[in-house]
């Protein structure tokens, strides 16, 4: 073993070796107690700053000490060895890239919606439940596997995910890879239509806003490609203005005539989603995806840290206790005890298997050196987490009686008087008129029932801004802060939608190729139409049912979407733990066994639950039985009894793919631990697959020794 | 060193760093790469590279949740 592989680590104390430790104990003390803090507080309210210093300390020890110790003791990164991207630099997607650079790009690309809804979902059940699986399952979980993926991806010529799965484990490992990878993209494009849908339901402004963004990106793209090609700050600039126009214009629109034109129920505009994925999919990518990629990610990055600057003036009270009573499974949000269902509901924030299919194939072919790799996979994951912990900080700043008005489904908790009653009684006082005013401040009609965890988190947002920023800029415009909020979680989510859908074309393109070869050419108009088609009708599906079922539909898809991605997360480690027991590491096997031991326990157990339990709060076909027996009996209004049967039957077929997932997951882990055993006795076994050791002779001439510190 | 060109470097660099982050400065970087590699044919025009490019960075997931 050498140590020549250590990361160069931050060094806050200067060069002195005493001082240094010294600031680390210190950094170790004040997150010990910052951790602490949060964990045992019991009162009226905590202060938001401690969430922040906790897992900042977190976040430092881990990528200090656990990632650097991974990087040194088990991959045994070798500085001396030649990148794919040195040894096969094309100039395109080969190449050897400063470290900030693929920091950069790698954070931009890990980071999607998903940790900020599931933080707010999640806070159901308090404070600390989510923010302690967020920040240990960060830093013992989702980053070990972003790093580790990535390492080994590098060390195999930047191949992706599935192509590990079948070197290194065999055929039914890389196509179980494959088709988890599908299905998660099907749920995962699904549930954030539905987010969109019921952050516009009813709401002219938030809708006219977001139909304004499509027009700006095609113009964007129009800039990028035909006017300026290639000029994407001057493109990007003139789109972001743009985009605040839109916002300001929204507003207008809602009191003016036309209002009418934008305000629609929920099935609409799920038919509008559809529609705008279906045409995204098949438009060139220059006119929508490429520059609504470029705005959101800037967006993104912009209100990410504008939130955490304010989060950081303002120093927010958390209002929600730690714990809620509906840690017995009985929160209105979604149904399920604490254990399993966090694990499930926060699983961007804590670990994404979905980060595996970025770490392999796309970044390990910018990475300049192996050094590097702590740094890109370990820290880009840790933000990622810091991102999601600042969506639980805006969910919990809201007082809860308004945080469960808001996120509640009228199915569950009725309407108006009878919402705030029962809300009330539970413990979280809040009142019609409170909502009326939170409602009129926001330039919305109501904030009942707005499920999904975009309103909710854009109420927090624009009341921690609204308080941060002064009158001028803060109170005065609550509006313009709430919809700026939500127009930025829909251009995220329109993104990954578009990007989605395309995905899930190449891949269904690629699986048809193989029964007929004219199927799998990217570019045969006749494929393209068919399988984006195909892969739109089957994320409409799901959208169309969440939309009509009055529970929510996020009560059912997100779960499913959680469970799913943790499953797809089970399948990279497997992939990891894999290969270390074939690398000779038993001994260090748990750094990703342990996690996976984790994920596969969570996720096997929530599955089973949404399986087989008797509570149709929880159990698909607990729902679908007791649907029926309303339905039988006569219980059901018109409305409901009209969409029942699709309900009933949707329960069931959730039911069955959930069982599905379980059987993959399995299938993979336990091919994992028979290659393993074969191993360990000394069989024959599919070798690694490991490239030859090059010597690097990039340092003197990287092109970008610039930056180089 | 002067701190006025120290802060005028500095910021060079950032605007460079941006503007790599970015992707503005790729086609430069492909004209350089293209005279270093292959010089002796002639490199494609702003507009075909980067419809190229575009085309080319979309060919996968690119997009997480």
């Amino acid at each position: 073993m050498t140590d020549t592989g250590k990361p160069a680590p931050p060094s806050p104390g200067g060069g002195s070796p005493v001082l240094r430790s010294a600031v680390w104990i210190a950094v170790a003390i004040l997150g010990a107690t910052a951790v602490g803090g949060i964990a045992l507080h019991r009162g009226e309210s905590i202060n938001a700053i401690w969430f922040v210093t906790a897992a900042v300390c977190v976040y430092l020890l881990g990528f200090r000490f656990y990632a650097s110790w991974i990087a040194a003791r088990i991959l045994c990164l070798d500085p001396t060895r030649a990148t794919p991207a040195e040894r096969l630099n094309n100039g395109r997607d080969f190449v050897p890239t400063h470290r900030w650079i693929v920091f950069g790009h790698h954070f931009a690309a890990i980071s999607g919606p998903g940790p900020l809804i599931g933080p707010t979902l999640a806070a159901q059940f308090g404070y600390l439940p989510g923010t302690l699986w967020i920040l240990v399952g960060a830093v013992l979980g989702g980053c070990v596997q972003d790093m580790v993926i990535l390492f080994l991806s590098t060390r195999r010529g930047g191949r992706s995910l599935g192509q590990m799965a079948r070197d290194e484990l065999g055929a039914i490992g890389g196509a179980a890879a494959l088709l988890g990878t599908f299905m998660i993209m099907i749920i995962l494009i699904a549930v954030l239509g539905l987010v969109v849908v019921n952050a516009t339901r009813h709401s002219p402004w938030a809708t006219s806003t977001i139909a304004a963004t499509i027009p700006i990106a095609v113009l964007v793209g129009l800039y990028m490609r035909v006017l300026r090609p290639g000029r994407v700050l001057e493109g990007t600039v003139i789109g972001v203005a743009l985009l605040l126009l839109a916002v300001v214009g929204g507003g207008w629109v809602d009191g003016s005539a036309l209002r009418g034109l934008f305000d629609h129920e929920g099935l609409p505009l799920a038919w509008a989603v559809i529609t705008y994925g279906f045409l995204a999919a098949i438009l060139p990518v220059w006119m929508l995806l490429a520059p609504r990629d470029y705005l959101s990610t800037f967006m993104k990055l912009g209100t990410i840290l504008l939130l955490a600057v304010a989060i950081v003036v303002l120093r927010p009270q958390v209002h929600m206790p730690a714990l809620t009573p509906f840690i017995d499974g009985s929160g209105p949000i979604f149904g399920g005890t604490l254990f399993p269902f966090v694990f499930i509901t926060v699983a961007c924030g804590a670990i994404s298997g979905f980060h595996s299919l970025i770490s392999s194939g796309t970044t390990p072919k910018l990475l300049a050196n192996e050094r590097d790799i702590p740094l890109i996979g370990y820290g880009s994951m840790a933000l990622e987490s810091f991102v999601a912990i600042m969506a639980m900080i805006a969910a919990t700043v809201l007082e809860p009686g308004v945080y469960f008005a808001i996120n509640s489904p009228a199915g569950v908790v009725g309407t108006g008087a009878d919402a705030v009653a029962l809300i009330s009684s539970w413990g979280f006082p809040v009142t019609e008129a409170r909502m009326g005013d939170l409602a009129r401040e926001m330039g919305e009609a109501t904030l009942f029932a707005r499920t999904g965890g975009a309103p909710s988190l854009a109420v927090g947002m624009a009341s921690i801004f609204g308080t941060a920023f002064g009158t001028t800029f803060g109170r005065g415009m609550l509006a313009m802060w709430y919809h700026f909020a939500i127009m930025f979680e829909a251009v995220f989510i329109l993104t990954t939608l578009d990007a989605g859908t395309r995905v899930g074309r190449f891949m269904l393109q690629d699986l048809l190729g193989n029964l007929w070869p004219r199927m799998g050419q990217t570019s045969w108009y006749p494929s393209v139409l068919l399988t984006s088609a195909a892969v739109v009708s089957a994320w409409g599906y799901f959208l169309y049912i969440g939309v009509i079922d009055p529970n929510g539909g996020v009560n059912i898809l997100w779960p499913m979407f959680g469970i799913a991605n943790q499953m797809l997360a089970a399948i990279a480690l497997s992939v990891a733990t894999g290969i270390l027991v074939k690398s000779g590491k038993l001994r260090f096997a748990w750094v990703t066994g342990l996690p996976l031991a984790w994920l596969v326990t969570i996720t096997t157990t929530a599955a089973l639950e949404k399986i087989l339990s008797a509570n149709p709060r929880i159990g698909f076909f607990a729902a679908a039985n007791s649907l029926q027996d309303k339905l039988a009996a006569g219980l059901l209004s018109p409305e409901k009894a009209a969409v029942a049967p699709q309900l009933i039957f949707n329960q069931r077929f959730d039911a069955w793919l959930t069982l599905f997932f379980v059987i993959v997951v399995w299938t993979v882990v336990l091919d994992m631990l028979r290659i393993s055993a074969r191993h360990l006795k000394g069989k024959p076994v599919p070798p690694l697959a490991e490239t030859a050791h090059q010597p690097t002779r990039l340092e003197s001439h990287l092109d970008d020794s610039w930056v180089r510190d | 060193m002067n701190p006025i060109p120290r802060l005028r470097a500095r910021l060079w660099n950032l605007w460079r760093l941006l503007r790599r982050l970015t992707g503005d400065d790729a086609y430069e970087r492909y004209l350089r790469h293209h005279a270093a590699r292959h010089a002796e044919s002639t490199p494609l025009t702003r507009q075909e590279f980067c419809a190229r490019e575009q085309e080319h960075k979309w060919d996968g997931v690119r997009r997480c949740c």
